[in-house]
């Protein structure tokens, strides 16, 4: 059993300080890791990078570190195997839903860096850390490319945005594919939905229903939250 | 990157999947006393021997694995509701019938960990594999309405698992249309024989395929 004056209260604690009311998706009462799920979710099934949810992950970061802290004291304590694994459980769970949010979101990075860094709307979607990844990652790259293969190749060809000199931009930047298709449901009920650049063709998205859409009609309806990617 | 699922297509992994469908609420009944739970995913408990009370799929397995609870099988997972579903299933061929969004997740693994707490598992399992079939049979005779005209497909009430399997082909196929379909391209690629025939040299190169 939880012991008497200690446990339980340090646990409920670490529940009570954190309110979510100041984050942008406050519209319902779900807790932080309920977020962070769909969150994860969407980050995962869009094809491009997603605006970095700092005051949630900030959140839930406290929220691991106070409940390793509380689990440690705990564990000196009490003899209860029982509630302690299920606590280290939960502990895992969300450990590992914030890894893997970051690491989609690195491999997004990754992927699409050169992109990125030329996208001031992208750029300004990442966080302080990921900037400086790119950074680097593209310093890292560069160097690599042309010690390997571009300094080999004949005048004109040697560019890593290029093709060839003759371009008349830069061709060899890989960018997101905004025109695949996503799964998605609304979160309420989206009336004429504009599904093409002409207008012809438009959808009324029940709410929860499971459509099948092109990713760029409904980019906004994603950054305003109103619709969720399965 | 290790352990994540190709980006492109796939999405989610089955694992991926599964995880997610273990945060699903399920009865349990506990045969140990244990206080709250007061988690970062939430407030579970109090366990008291014999009162049911509601905890993720993933806590519920967590005791039934130590033998500290009997899971109680949601409503829908009984011989009566799914030979209903699968009835209705057969005779409505244009739509799917209402089913847990992780219907195939939670039951594989109440299958895996609480088969003992399944009354008929047979049955059910057989029912469920019969559900199965007719809702792909659906989704298989229904890819064949797509088309360059599909803007947006429907699908209510098809299960996690169920897009999860479905996802690549369908977002390929429906690429394709969408890129064969799109009259900008073709006017660009009508435009670029012309240039070629002014200067062979000077043409814009093909774009790259998108990695």
């Amino acid at each position: 059993m939880a012991d008497e004056n200690g446990g339980d209260g340090l646990f409920g604690s670490a529940e009570a300080d954190y309110g979510w009311t100041q984050g942008s998706r406050a519209a319902e009462a779900s807790s932080d890791v309920e977020i962070l799920r769909r969150v994860w979710r969407n980050e995962k099934a869009a094809p491009e990078i997603l605006p970095y949810e700092i005051l949630l992950i900030q959140r839930i970061r406290e929220q691991i570190l106070l409940m390793e802290d509380t689990l440690s004291t705990f564990a000196g304590t009490s003899s209860d195997e029982l509630t302690l694994s299920m606590y280290r459980m939960d502990i895992d769970r969300t450990t590992f839903l914030l890894r893997a949010y970051l690491r989609v979101r690195l491999q997004k990075i990754e992927q699409f860096a050169m992109h990125i860094l030329r996208t001031e709307e992208l750029w300004e979607r990442l966080s302080q850390q990921e900037q400086d990844y790119v950074q680097r990652y593209i310093d890292i790259l560069q160097k690599h490319m042309e010690q390997s293969v571009l300094s080999k190749l004949p005048f004109g060809y040697q560019s890593m945005l290029r093709q060839a000199m003759s371009s008349e931009e830069d061709d060899m930047i890989p960018e997101p594919a905004l025109d695949t298709f996503v799964f998605c449901k609304s979160k309420g009920s989206i009336p004429s939905l504009q599904l093409d650049e002409k207008g012809d063709e438009t959808v009324d998205l029940l709410s929860d229903d499971l459509y099948i859409l092109r990713y760029r009609p409904i980019r906004r309806l994603l950054e305003t939250d109103r619709i969720e990617l399965v | 990157m290790a352990g994540q699922s190709n980006l492109q297509l796939s999405v989610f992994s089955a694992a991926e999947v599964e995880f997610l469908a273990e945060d699903e609420q399920i009865d349990i009944v506990p045969n140990v006393r244990m206080d709250t739970l007061h988690m970062i995913c939430g407030d579970y408990g109090p366990f008291r021997p014999q009162i049911p009370v509601k905890v993720p799929l993933w806590l519920a397995i967590a005791l039934k694995k130590r033998s500290k609870c009997r899971i109680q099988p949601p409503d829908w997972m009984t011989v009566e509701k799914l030979t209903q579903v699968l009835e209705d299933e057969r005779e409505a061929p244009r739509e799917f019938q209402p089913l847990p969004f992780h219907y195939v997740e939670i039951s594989r693994l109440l299958f895996d960990h609480a088969r003992e707490d399944i009354s008929d598992p047979y049955l059910v399992r057989s029912l469920l594999e019969d559900i199965r079939d007719v809702r792909f049979h659906k989704v298989e005779s229904g890819l064949e309405n797509l088309s360059a005209k599909t803007h947006a497909v429907k699908l209510k009430n098809l299960a996690a698992m169920e897009v999860n399997i479905v996802r690549p082909f369908i977002v390929r196929a429906l690429q394709c249309f969408y890129k064969h379909d799109s009259e900008e391209l073709v006017k660009q690629s009508a435009s670029e024989v012309e240039s070629q025939a002014v200067s062979s040299d000077r043409v814009p190169r093909r774009t790259l395929r998108p990695r």
